[in-house]
């Protein structure tokens, strides 16, 4: 349950993250027409942030499943 | 060549082995090894959240709006971050209470309430409706397309197309019979669909697929890569402006709110709730799709913006709709294999999404709409049916087939005035409001139904005000005058711009003042309103859910009889023979209950079977369907006051514990404080002694080792002798005295006493003791004898106590006494005043108390036995009267009693001690 409620803790804090990084005022920050290695540099930003995100997810899920006892009906 | 007829085989075939897939899941699960129990399937069944308006429509947002569609896929992936704290806690609760639908949960946690979930159902259903139609559009613009091939003109919707013409038309037939067949297949009702949820699965394979594979030629085989792209629409005035979000002021309060809406629609979307939460097969899932659908996401959502540019580069202004792109591009580019890939990903998405949908709407419509009413009409006597699956399955493909042909007449008359992606967030809107009262509802036990109604009645209203009747009005249902000047010219009731408010997009303004609305009344609701009994117990349920699992037994407010086999045939009819068996035997071995017993008074067993029946029919139509078996006696008064009582007796027992401990607690501390007062008794005592039998035994030593002494010296020491000798037969005396006193074996004697007498007796038993100390003693006395009932000895003995008391505390030579009577009507005072060195304040408190010692600062160690002050005031309270003292360290003491003339009664000769 400690496992759980410290993934569950930091998940909120990731939320948070996302929340901030995805709105007004650093989105204004990348908001230039303008190519990052030939990605607009908006883009760029986006999906890196975005795959930063599910990439943390991933790490806080399976340091949990880590800790707790293996699944049953997996 | 792509002749209609190999697109209608090809699809045909496509759906056929949907259909094998679907029935091939039922099966496995039925035989209990199920197919879809793993993480990965979960994570694509969540993606029917994309349907053709992500498909093609991403496409179109991207060419005319930029970055804003990713808004879309941005909110699920913020919303699943949260998956642990709010999404975990909704599929517990959805297990434990057996919940079929979002109508459902928010009914039940509002203490089952029929209203709640009827109103929520209509919302959906009005809020669902065109996005139906979104699909039905996307469908029938692509068949159209490919029935075109390979030739490309834009296609042109002619006004007044009769519906028999219409494809639309038949393709919302054809879902519909899609719907029916792979939603409502079983004859068993239950709530959780397994093959559907494989088919599913599939489909999002497919539309992903497909989209990738289209994304991969246009930009590696038509283009040259993303960078090319980049720099051609860097190039292009129009792309260029497609790159950033546009710079005013409502740019990023829509992006935002966007956001907002789509965290809120991947759970509110009765499809969303429907798959992530009813069909869930396993709680730990979510640990892995949490992270495994935004990955998803991020992978159908990478080639939109190049499909996009690249549309918008080779078609430039031919009219071709950017919604089409990804079917028209391999199109143009002759791709036979790409296009049918691409027709069939997009009729996955569409039918993935109107399935899904219509089913979860149409178990909605049905648990929480048509049965509640049907089952409170007495008349149709429902309740008493043999055949209730039957009419339950007729009602949910009734439910979906008016779902659908609700949403074919959306499109048919208002679904040219929004564009796709539009009419997509409108929904979104609407179930929007779904979020105040299930998000806080799980957290806030205040929460009530009547706030939850408010806050989903005013939610609705506006977003119906503001989104719904404008669409209408575009497409000509209503004037056109309502939008511009608002209702009857009122410029402030614009649906665009309520109150003026004119700084947001349409959506970005109906989604601030429906939730500001929503919240508001939610708990404003909340506060001011008082919950039922029934939904302070859901409401504790649900908020505190991880708390009860395992004992679950919220009908501690239940009181009622029910026969066993009525409640077994009524679950029969619902469940079928088999199931109803098998659960009931579970229960019963679980908690040991007899199921021959015809009568049942087990709360527990009849919630069981409530719960039971609630994942057939939903939680309220399940409440009505055991009210009318079970003989529910209403929670009287009685039954209130018991609970509370109950509670009451243990709280007030635990203060009694409390308190008596503390009074042994105070009990033990005075025998200790007592024992150690004895011991110190002892010692002094025994050393009060000792002091006059040393001098004896000494003096006498003296007399006799030395007969030579003077006679005069000889007369001395006897004399000394004599007066320690009585000093100890006083000491004695008193012990004795006060040990009788203590076993309560003293006699009284009670006589008529003159208190003149008693004071004249002891002034003249203590003189010698004055007299030695050089000490002047006074007697003031009334000139009449003042008599009382009373021990004549015991008050001369208090009298003696008092006086040699003074004695002792008085200065030789110096000191003086002063022993006073007064008598009024009441009774008569006594008081002996001296000039000695007076008790300090503390010492005031204790000097009463038996062994209590003032120290004698000049000899330091105690000047008496402790004795002489307990005793005198237990004499005086026996005559009813009370000893007390005043006095200032210096200034000498006065100790003075009352005695009231009806004191003792006469006859009063007792042996009871004071």
């Amino acid at each position: 349950m400690t496992g759980d409620k410290l993934a569950a803790g930091r998940l909120i804090g990731l939320f948070l993250l996302g929340v901030l990084l995805f709105n007004f005022p650093l989105l204004y920050l990348f908001n230039r027409p303008a190519l990052y290695l030939g990605i607009p540099v908006l883009y760029f930003y986006l999906f890196a942030v975005w795959l930063m995100i599910i990439f943390f997810m991933l790490l806080i899920s399976r340091y949990k499943s880590d800790k707790s006892l293996p699944d049953k009906n997996e | 060549m792509l002749a209609t007829e190999t697109v209608i085989f090809v699809s045909l075939c496509y759906i056929g082995a949907l259909f094998a897939i679907a029935y091939y899941g039922d099966k496995r699960a039925d035989s209990g090894s199920s197919i879809i129990s793993n993480p990965y399937i979960y994570a694509l069944s969540l993606a029917v959240y994309c349907t053709a308006w992500t498909f093609y429509g991403s496409v179109g947002r991207a060419a005319s709006a930029g970055p804003a569609f990713l808004t879309i896929y941005l909110g699920p992936t913020l919303m699943a971050t949260l998956g642990w704290l709010i999404l975990k806690k909704v599929v517990r609760i959805s297990k434990v209470h057996r919940i079929t639908s979002i109508a459902d949960f928010i009914g039940s946690r509002y203490g089952k309430s029929m209203t709640l979930g009827g109103v929520v159902t209509v919302i959906a259903v009005l809020g669902i409706i065109p996005y139906i139609s979104l699909q039905l559009k996307a469908i029938s613009s692509s068949f159209l397309l490919i029935h075109q091939y390979p030739s490309l003109e834009p296609l042109s919707y002619p006004a007044g197309i009769g519906i028999w013409s219409d494809t639309t038309f038949y393709v919302a037939l054809l879902l519909a019979v899609f719907a029916t067949l792979f939603g409502t297949r079983n004859l068993e009702a239950t709530e959780r669909h397994e093959g559907l949820v494989a088919a599913i699965a599939l489909e999002s394979m497919v539309k992903l697929v497909a989209f990738l594979a289209v994304g991969i030629f246009v930009t590696f085989f038509i283009c040259d890569g993303l960078a090319d792209l980049g720099e051609r629409a860097m190039a292009s005035v129009e792309l260029r402006q497609l790159l950033t979000l546009p710079e005013n002021t409502g740019a990023y309060s829509s992006w935002a709110a966007h956001i907002f809406l789509s965290m809120m629609a991947i759970v509110f979307l009765p499809r969303q709730f429907q798959v992530m939460v009813v069909e869930n097969v396993n709680e730990t899932h979510l640990n892995k799709a949490i992270w495994l659908f935004p990955l998803y996401l991020v992978a159908i959502n990478l080639f939109v913006l190049p499909v996009a540019f690249a549309g918008m580069l080779s078609f430039g202004h031919s009219g071709l709709d950017a919604d089409m792109f990804l079917l028209t591009l391999p199109m143009a580019n002759k791709q036979v294999f790409l296009t049918l890939l691409v027709f069939i990903g997009g009729m996955s998405a569409a039918t993935g999404m109107v399935i899904v949908e219509t089913v979860a709407l149409s178990t909605m419509i049905c648990n929480d709409l048509v049965m509640p009413l049907l089952l409170h009409m007495p008349s149709l006597k429902l309740a008493q049916r043999s055949d209730l699956s039957g009419i339950l399955l007729t009602i949910r493909r009734m439910g979906i087939i008016f779902v659908l042909l609700m949403g074919y007449a959306y499109f048919h008359y208002a679904g040219e005035y929004y564009t796709l992606v539009s009419i997509g967030l409108v929904s979104f809107a609407a179930v929007a409001q779904f979020a105040p009262s299930l998000l806080i509802g799980i957290f806030w036990k205040r929460g009530t139904r009547t706030g939850a109604l408010l806050g989903l009645l005013a939610g609705f209203s506006i977003w119906f005000y503001t989104l719904f009747l404008p669409s209408l009005a575009g497409a000509g249902l209503i004037p056109q005058d309502f939008l511009e000047h608002g209702p009857f010219g009122i410029a402030l009731l614009k649906p665009f711009e309520l109150f003026g408010l004119d700084v947001f997009d349409h959506i970005t303004h109906a989604v601030f003042w429906s939730m500001l609305a929503n919240v508001s009344f939610y708990l404003a609701g909340s506060l001011f309103s008082r919950p039922s009994a029934l939904e302070h117990t859901q409401a504790a349920m649900f908020v505190d859910v991880y708390r009860y699992v395992g004992r679950v037994h919220d009908s501690s407010l239940w009181r009622g009889t029910a026969y066993l086999p009525d409640l077994v045939s009524m679950l029969e009819r619902f469940l079928g023979k088999e199931r109803t068996e098998a659960a009931l035997d579970n229960y019963a071995m679980a908690y040991g209950i007899n199921r021959d017993q015809s009568l049942t008074r087990d709360p527990g067993l009849v919630n069981h079977i409530e719960k039971l029946l609630a994942g057939a029919i939903g939680a309220a139509s399940a409440r009505v369907m055991v009210a009318s078996v079970v003989k529910e006696e209403p929670l009287g008064i009685d039954e209130v006051m018991d609970i509370l009582n109950e509670t009451r007796q243990a709280i007030i027992y635990s203060h009694e514990l409390e308190r008596a401990t503390a009074e042994l607690r105070a009990a033990n501390q005075r025998l200790q404080e007592l024992d150690r007062l004895k011991d110190e008794f002892i010692s002094t005592v025994s050393h009060e002694l000792r002091t006059p039998l040393t001098a004896i035994r000494s003096l006498a030593e003296i007399l006799h080792d030395y007969p030579e002494t003077t006679p005069e010296r000889q007369q001395e020491f006897a004399g000394i002798i004599i007066r320690e000798t009585r000093r100890l037969t006083r000491l004695i005396t008193q012990v004795l005295d006060f040990q009788k006193m203590e076993m309560g074996r003293l006699r009284w004697t009670i006589a008529s006493v003159d208190l003149k007498e008693v004071l004249e007796e002891a002034v003249s038993a203590t003189g010698q003791l004055v007299a030695e100390k050089n000490i002047r003693m006074r007697l003031h006395l009334p000139d009449a004898p003042q008599r009382i009932y009373g021990d004549r000895d015991q008050l001369i003995q208090a009298m003696v106590n008092l006086i040699s008391n003074a004695v002792k505390f008085c200065q030789p030579e110096t000191g003086r006494i002063d022993v006073r009577l007064a008598a009024d009507e009441k009774g008569a005072t006594v008081s002996v005043a001296d000039n000695g060195i007076g008790i300090s304040e503390a010492d005031q408190r204790h000097i009463f108390d038996r062994f209590h010692q003032v120290m004698d600062p000049a000899r330091g160690r105690p000047a008496g036995t402790g004795l002489g002050l307990s005793i005198t005031r237990r004499i005086i309270r026996h005559h009813k009267g009370e000893l007390t003292v005043k006095s200032q360290l210096g200034k000498g003491a006065t100790f003075s009693f009352f005695l009231p003339w009806k004191g003792l009664p006469a006859s009063a000769t007792d042996e009871t001690s004071g």
